[in-house]
């Protein structure tokens, strides 16, 4: 395990690599949608704990990208190989919730929650790969059925304890603000015990304030619990502030990769996007 | 929600009953059943009360389907004909002891439920409708036609189910069957959806997607879910084998496809009280016109011919009053009701 948790009863983290070393490795990926080519050629490599952020203009790709790597999309041509407990996983031939199961956990540009559940339960449906008991003993809710979720209860608790949503665990998500449904739909993924985090514009349409929190939760995970996080976003005083790494797409292909500073003096991205 | 109380663990936090109020509800219900059939002691109300009972287990087979679920059907009357049918054959023909058929009956349903629930990979909505449809229609194309086994279009004539050399299918003793097994089925449903199994079906209603990336696997829980819907289907058709010994498929059509289609909107999808609600009242609906029609009948001439038509008109208005005046159903207005006396008499 790479780092120690603080606080938590259940490790947060499933993978078993150590930091900096190889996570996920995309190459030469190709995604079209009959004549347009949403991702034309796109390698670039993860590495185990670092926050890695991909930007680009509106179409560039992005979504796709996360889309391809989870399952969502089929890509026409390429890889994408993950790494985990001394295996390599090729995604590309795997169905979604096969990936999930890998330990490869998301959210989505629009939020994707399941509205009509507490939060709780969202975050309880997030764990759904860790729970193995049986149809029968579930019906009955039989003593190890009933360990489980309960042990799985304590888990989320954590989970909420780190997102500070205490307050709102019963509620309806479809009844909550924007940014706070956001902030669960980061709960629901990390009760998957990810590997790796990939998040869709976790803090589009927030304000400055749930902007600053969600970057806090962001980077409490990956500091104290080693979770890689590759996240989409636009607003880049936060790319600049709290990512390792950044990758910048343009329609369809990697233009540059690099440090923040690296990229912000990139003459290609300062032209492409920066709007130069 | 019931406030002013906190819990101190999981477990007790995690509990189907949470608050001292919810389970003083429970037992009030509970007593209310035990005790009833000993103080009316007619046969027609503890006739109607097991038409509940049977509805009530078939309401919430459906319920986990189409409410929990999101997979719309229109095969329910088809699969309550499987479990009936089953049932009946096994004993009629194979002298299988009538309580060893309920379970095999039930089991049987689930095979054929999850069997006709493969559209689902690819259907949803009212495609996925249409498909149940069709299962309706080849079930019981085959019911009344395979004569050597169903009798085809005749009745089917169960011997009456025997326990200690006596009947049991008289209202107050098949009462204690029925029961029972509503208990039962309540109680396994509510597990249901305290584990990650329920917890997979709403999700896969509410998001499928998102479902399916959150690690479940969507195909095989809507099979799932198809499967233990029509455990409980089949389970009330084996009861209506038994109950009524005599099996025939005008009680399995469409319309009774879309009579329980009707319970669940009207009681509330997604809720097994709900389930209980609409069962109810869809049974003593037509029961009470029954009965103001024969009182009418002396003052108003030709009421006798008009009855089915105002009682299939009134059906018709109360399910538009309710789709418009209370989606939620009957559901969400006893909620509202205990909301009120939850914090009576302080409310406000
Ligand atoms: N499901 C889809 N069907 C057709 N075209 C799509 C689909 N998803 C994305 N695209 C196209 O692929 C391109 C990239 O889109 P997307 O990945 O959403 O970009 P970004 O997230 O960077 O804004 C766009 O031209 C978009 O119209
Ligand atoms: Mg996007």
């Amino acid at each position: 395990m790479p780092l120690q948790p603080r606080g938590f009863r259940h490790a947060l983290n499933r993978s078993t690599l150590r930091p900096g070393e190889r996570q996920l490795e995309v190459q030469g990926l190709h995604l079209a949608f009959g004549k347009v080519a949403a991702l034309a050629g796109v390698s670039f490599t993860v590495y185990q704990s670092e926050i890695l952020a991909i930007i680009g203009p509106n179409g560039a790709g992005k979504t796709s990208l996360l889309n391809s790597i989870s399952g969502l999309y089929r890509p026409q041509r390429g890889s994408i190989r993950f790494y985990n407990d001394g295996e390599t996983y090729e995604l590309t031939r795997r169905k979604p919730h096969e990936i999930a199961q890998l330990g490869i956990a998301r959210s989505f540009q629009n939020i994707e929650l399941f509205r009509h559940m507490t939060v709780l339960d969202n975050l309880m449906a997030g764990a759904h790969v860790h729970m193995k008991s049986g149809l029968l003993p579930s019906l009955i809710y039989w003593g190890p059925a009933q360990q489980e979720q309960i042990h799985f209860r304590e888990f989320v608790e954590d989970i909420i304890d780190l997102l500070e949503i205490e307050a709102i665990r019963y509620k309806k998500v479809g009844t909550l603000s924007y940014g706070l449904q956001k902030r669960v739909e980061l709960g629901r993924a990390l009760a998957m015990k990810p590997a790796i985090l990939l998040l869709d514009e976790p803090m589009a349409g927030m304000n400055t304030e749930e902007k600053e929190d969600m970057a806090r939760f962001i980077l409490d995970v990956n500091e104290e619990h080693g979770v890689t996080v590759v996240l989409i976003e636009h607003d880049m005083g936060v790319v600049m502030d709290i990512s390792d790494r950044i990758v910048v797409l343009s329609f369809g292909r990697k233009i540059a990769e690099g440090t923040p500073e690296e990229i912000r003096q990139n003459p290609e991205v300062r032209r492409a996007y920066l709007g130069e | 929600m019931i406030s002013g109380t906190f819990h101190t663990s999981y477990r007790s936090d995690m509990a189907l009953r949470r608050t001292w109020i919810e389970r003083l509800r429970l037992g009030l219900f509970i007593a209310f059943i035990v005790l009833f059939p000993f103080v009316v002691r007619k046969p027609y109300p503890i006739f109607l009360m097991n038409q509940i009972g049977i509805a009530t287990i078939g309401a919430i087979g459906l319920n986990i389907l189409v409410g929990y679920t999101g997979q719309i059907s229109l095969g329910q009357g088809a699969f309550m004909a499987v479990g009936a049918y089953t049932a009946g054959i096994l004993t009629a023909r194979m002298g299988v002891p009538w309580w060893l058929t309920i379970p095999i009956a039930a089991l049987v349903t689930a095979a054929v439920g999850a069997l006709f629930g493969i559209p689902s990979l690819r259907m949803k909505g009212l495609y996925l409708a249409i498909a149940t449809l069709a299962a309706q229609e080849i079930i019981l194309w085959v019911v009344t036609h395979w004569d050597a086994v169903t009798g085809g279009v005749d009745a089917l004539v169960v011997p009456p189910p025997m326990l200690f050399g006596q009947p049991v299918n008289t209202d107050f003793r098949f009462y204690w069957v029925i029961w029972p097994l509503v208990g039962l089925t309540a109680l396994l449903t509510a597990n249901l959806f305290r584990t990650h199994y329920g917890r997979a079906f709403i999700a896969i209603r509410d998001q499928d997607i998102a479902a399916e990336v959150m690690g479940i696997n969507v195909f095989a829980y809507k099979l799932l879910a198809f499967g233990v819907s029509s455990f409980f289907v089949g389970l009330a058709g084996a009861l209506i084998a038994h109950y009524r010994s005599i099996v025939t498929w005008e009680r399995f059509t469409i319309e009774t496809s879309v009579l329980y289609l009707a319970m669940i909107i009207i009681g509330g999808l997604g809720s097994i009280s709900g389930s209980l609600f609409g069962a109810a009242f869809m049974t003593l609906l037509p029961a009470f016109l029954t009965n103001v029609g024969r009182a009418l009948q002396g003052v108003i001439p030709g009421m006798d011919e008009l009855i089915p038509y105002l009682q299939q008109a009134s059906f018709g208005l109360v399910i538009i009053l309710f789709l418009i005046l209370e989606p939620e159903g009957l559901r969400k207005i006893w909620q509202d009701i205990k909301n009120y006396f939850a914090l009576w008499p302080f409310s406000y």
